[in-house]
């Protein structure tokens, strides 16, 4: 995620540091690179004057010019600047009581309205509210029964007990164009089950539309008026270039937003949008969508999002994902035995597949500090991670145990045999385990900097093994990994 | 001969917006001015805010200059000519018309990444074939989001073209192999595939691509005759990546350029054309399948500078 804009902050910070004190044209220099790299990253046109014009004005100051590390004040100055640009924010959904709390999403085709509503009934689910989701787009041909079909994925297949039900009058389509206020009636129906039915949530999803479309917006402002929703969600395609600011004020000045849900932040996309609509139009950003499965919805923090720019690494989004993957039980037992000195295949695999839980290794590798930049092609190695389960699942319960049992060649031949694997890629293996036991042995007694520190000088050589050093971290994280977020917290105390 | 006409005014009619946001300030800035450096920094602001983007901008700009500084422009009026002459240029004068290939059936391959407005984007060529009486058949070979091939359904029962369609879930080559068998046996004149919308990082769904083209490959050789990918006009910078990345995959031969009926400007067509040889064919202008109009350059650069 905005690899791009990283690649070009570090390049620019890299150039600067090395220059010992830095001058006043210095700045400029740079300042005109980060323009440059702001427009490319589709920002908003007025939003980067702005933002460079203070950066400037702080990095001209005194502080910075006597600073013998300008690279890293300069960095210091625009994260925090990014960080202020974009937030604060409070990413909780807002409840009221009595229930039900109606949240209704806008904005315009195609920004992932639809797909946003059954992450969000996900998350609320997850959460143990019962929502219930209405599908007020009678607008785009079949819309209703795409929302049916994802809430009903949601209801079966979203982690939680709560309920999530879907309202809709697939019927009503046919007078849409015909009648006006069909959609407010849909909405004020769902309002009135939600309420006899106890949900604690109803979300709307309404039609997708152009801000300039003055009959469409005409009826989301009767939607508004007749159930007078608690939140009004823009939905905003991180995508988009400069009309970004235009759609998302218009939405904003008629509907006076809630927030924003910023979608396909999975793309390589630079997301200069995140970095406008906050200051053009004072609605935070609460929600990113990250994927197309229901659970790629996250929780906007500009503070991991100006660190991801900068190519700083997203240390604490990593450690939280691994907090919800791991068996904190289990993760312990495993510290234990690793500071014994007791690593087993079972181990590995064990460590590969949480880690493969947190999502894909694309995604992972993207938030480790200095990494970002240097994997662009990690698609490949599912499938290896794949090929390694495999073998290992062709190993005996003994050998998993024992790993020096395999120095055997003819235990090699039957398990790749037995994997369809080769002799050689069974050796890689082993090599790859014994490197990886080594390293987890020894991290075991170290800090959380110290396994960075360990993980970034691995940086130049073959990505599995900084995998395979991550699962060495992700399994064991839990113990050092509170230290981390404590640490987090101070700093923001202070 | 191409499937479209190309009229004129209607795309006047549909670029009134870009020409509104764009133009109306160039213009009403610039002429009978002098054209000192501050007009030539506004000219810049205004094609920046429009998604021309950074590197496509400052080669237009720096080539302004040059022709400011030798002389040959002097007031607002002469950098209007300028510009619509180099930005023109810009398109230089590829074909635009739709493929058409010999023995019927001529086979459209449409692609993008999600929410752009492919489905949509397939119902309006559909509509534009028919009204020419071409016989069309749809494929709806997006089979991963939910009710995608229902959304096609409609738009087939509205306008009454033949859709070919599998079960949700199935493999959208399997779906795509039978349309295409479909559409030899039944004498289609086009068939149309409509494809899931996919991310252009996602290696795997840019490798199903591949293999929709190469099982249309297996029963009609020269297939796809058009590759179109479709763009959504609000997108900024990354729908260069995109084109990039869809080109390598499975050389695009056109771009249909959606939405351009919000404020968007569309100016990323401009970079794009000065980033890789695919030229833009359609651009869509409203939900209606009668909102569809070739893209014509000139219409575009002329449109641009109007009032």
């Amino acid at each position: 995620m905005f690899n791009a804009l990283s690649d070009r902050f570090s390049k620019t910070f890299r150039n600067l540091s090395g220059r010992g004190r830095i001058s006043e044209a210095n700045v400029r220099e740079a300042m005109e690179e980060i323009r440059q790299a702001l427009l490319e990253a589709d920002v908003n046109l007025d939003v980067v004057n702005g933002f460079c014009d203070r950066i400037q004005k702080e990095a001209l100051g005194e502080e910075i010019l006597q600073s013998l590390k300008p690279g890293q004040q300069m960095t210091h100055i625009v994260h925090q600047q990014l960080v202020e640009l974009m937030g604060p924010v409070d990413s909780h959904v807002m409840l009221v009581d009595p229930p039900p709390t109606v949240i209704m999403l806008c904005g315009l085709q195609g920004t992932g309205k639809t797909t946003t509503c059954g992450k969000l009934a996900a998350y609320l689910k997850r959460n143990g509210r019962n929502t219930l989701v209405c599908a007020a787009d009678l607008q785009r041909p079949a819309a209703v029964e795409q929302l049916r079909v994802v809430v009903e994925g949601v209801q079966t297949s979203g982690k939680g007990n709560a309920q999530v039900a879907f309202h809709g009058e697939p019927d009503k389509c046919a007078e849409y164009g015909t009648a006006t206020g069909v959609a407010i009636g849909v909405c004020q129906r769902a309002l009135k089950r939600a309420r006899s039915e106890r949900f604690d949530v109803l979300i709307l999803d309404t039609a997708g539309r152009l801000h300039i479309d003055d009959d469409l917006m005409k009826e989301l402002d009767g939607v508004r008026y007749a159930l007078n929703p608690h939140q009004i969600y823009l939905v905003v395609d991180a995508m988009t270039g400069q009309d970004a600011v235009q759609s998302a004020s218009a939405f904003n000045d008629r509907m006076a937003v809630d927030g924003v849900i910023l979608t396909k932040l999975d793309s390589d996309t630079r997301g200069g949008a995140a970095l406008s609509v906050k200051e053009v139009t004072g609605a935070p950003i609460k929600f990113i969508g990250v994927g197309e499965g229901h659970d790629a919805l996250e929780e906007f923090h500009p503070e991991r999002m100006a660190g991801r720019i900068l190519g700083m690494g997203d240390v604490v989004s990593l450690v939280e994902k691994a907090q919800q993957e791991v068996d904190e039980e289990e993760a312990e037992a495993m510290a234990e035995r690793l500071s014994k000195g007791q690593f087993t295949m079972n181990d590995f695999v064990k460590q590969i597949r949480s880690l493969r839980r947190m999502g894909p290794l694309k995604q992972i590798m993207g938030m480790i500090p200095g990494v970002g930049s240097a994997i662009k092609n990690l698609d490949g190695h599912e499938g290896q991670l794949d090929r390694l389960e495999a073998i290992v699942g062709s190993m005996t319960n003994n050998e998993r145990e024992e790993a020096t049992l395999l120095k055997s060649k003819s235990r090699v031949r039957r398990i790749a045999r037995g994997s369809g694997a080769s002799g050689p890629e069974v050796n890689k293996l082993l090599k790859q385990f014994e490197m990886i036991k080594k390293m987890s042995t020894q991290m075991a007694g170290m800090g959380m900097l110290g396994k960075m520190k360990a993980m970034k000088g691995m940086q130049g050589e073959d990505a599995m093994a900084g995998m395979e050093q991550l699962a060495g971290m992700s399994t064991r994280g839990s113990t050092k990994t509170t230290s981390v977020k404590k640490k987090f917290k101070k700093r923001k105390r202070r | 001969m191409g499937i479209f006409k190309s009229t004129l005014s209607a795309v006047r009619k549909g670029l009134g917006r870009t020409r509104d946001t764009m133009a109306a300030p160039l213009g009403s800035l610039l002429r009978g001015k002098q054209l000192d450096d501050a007009a030539v920094d506004e000219i810049e602001t205004i094609l920046l805010r429009a998604d021309v983007g950074v590197s496509t901008t400052s080669s237009i700009i720096s080539e302004l200059r040059a022709a400011v500084k030798d002389g040959n422009l002097k007031r607002g009026e002469d950098a209007i000519d300028f510009l619509r002459v180099h930005l023109r240029d810009q398109f230089g004068d590829t074909d635009r018309s739709l493929a058409n290939a010999t023995t019927s059936p001529t086979v459209v391959l449409v692609a993008g990444v999600n929410g752009v407005g492919k489905t949509t984007s397939v119902a309006k060529i559909t509509w534009s074939l028919m009204q020419e009486g071409r016989s069309v058949l749809v494929a709806a070979a997006d089979t991963y989001r939910a009710a995608a091939v229902e959304q096609l359904g409609i738009w087939s029962e509205r306008l009454g073209f033949d859709l070919v369609k599998g079960q949700d879930g199935a493999d959208p080559a399997a779906v795509t192999y039978d349309a295409t068998e479909a559409a030899v046996a039944r004498g289609a004149d086009v068939l149309l595939v409509d494809t899931a919308g996919r991310m252009h990082t996602e290696k795997g769904l840019m490798r199903q691509l591949n293999k929709i083209q190469s099982v249309i490959r297996k029963l009609i050789p020269d297939a796809p005759h058009e590759v179109l990918l479709v763009l959504d006009a609000t997108q900024g910078q990354n729908a260069l990546a995109q084109a990039k990345a869809f080109q390598e995959t499975i050389d695009l031969t056109g771009i249909m350029l959606a939405k351009l009926d919000g404020t968007a400007r569309g100016g990323i067509v401009l970079a794009i054309h000065d980033a890789l040889d695919i030229p833009v064919k359609l651009v869509g202008l409203g939900e209606r399948p009668e909102d569809i109009e070739p893209f014509d350059p000139d219409a575009f650069t002329q449109a641009l500078f109007e009032e």
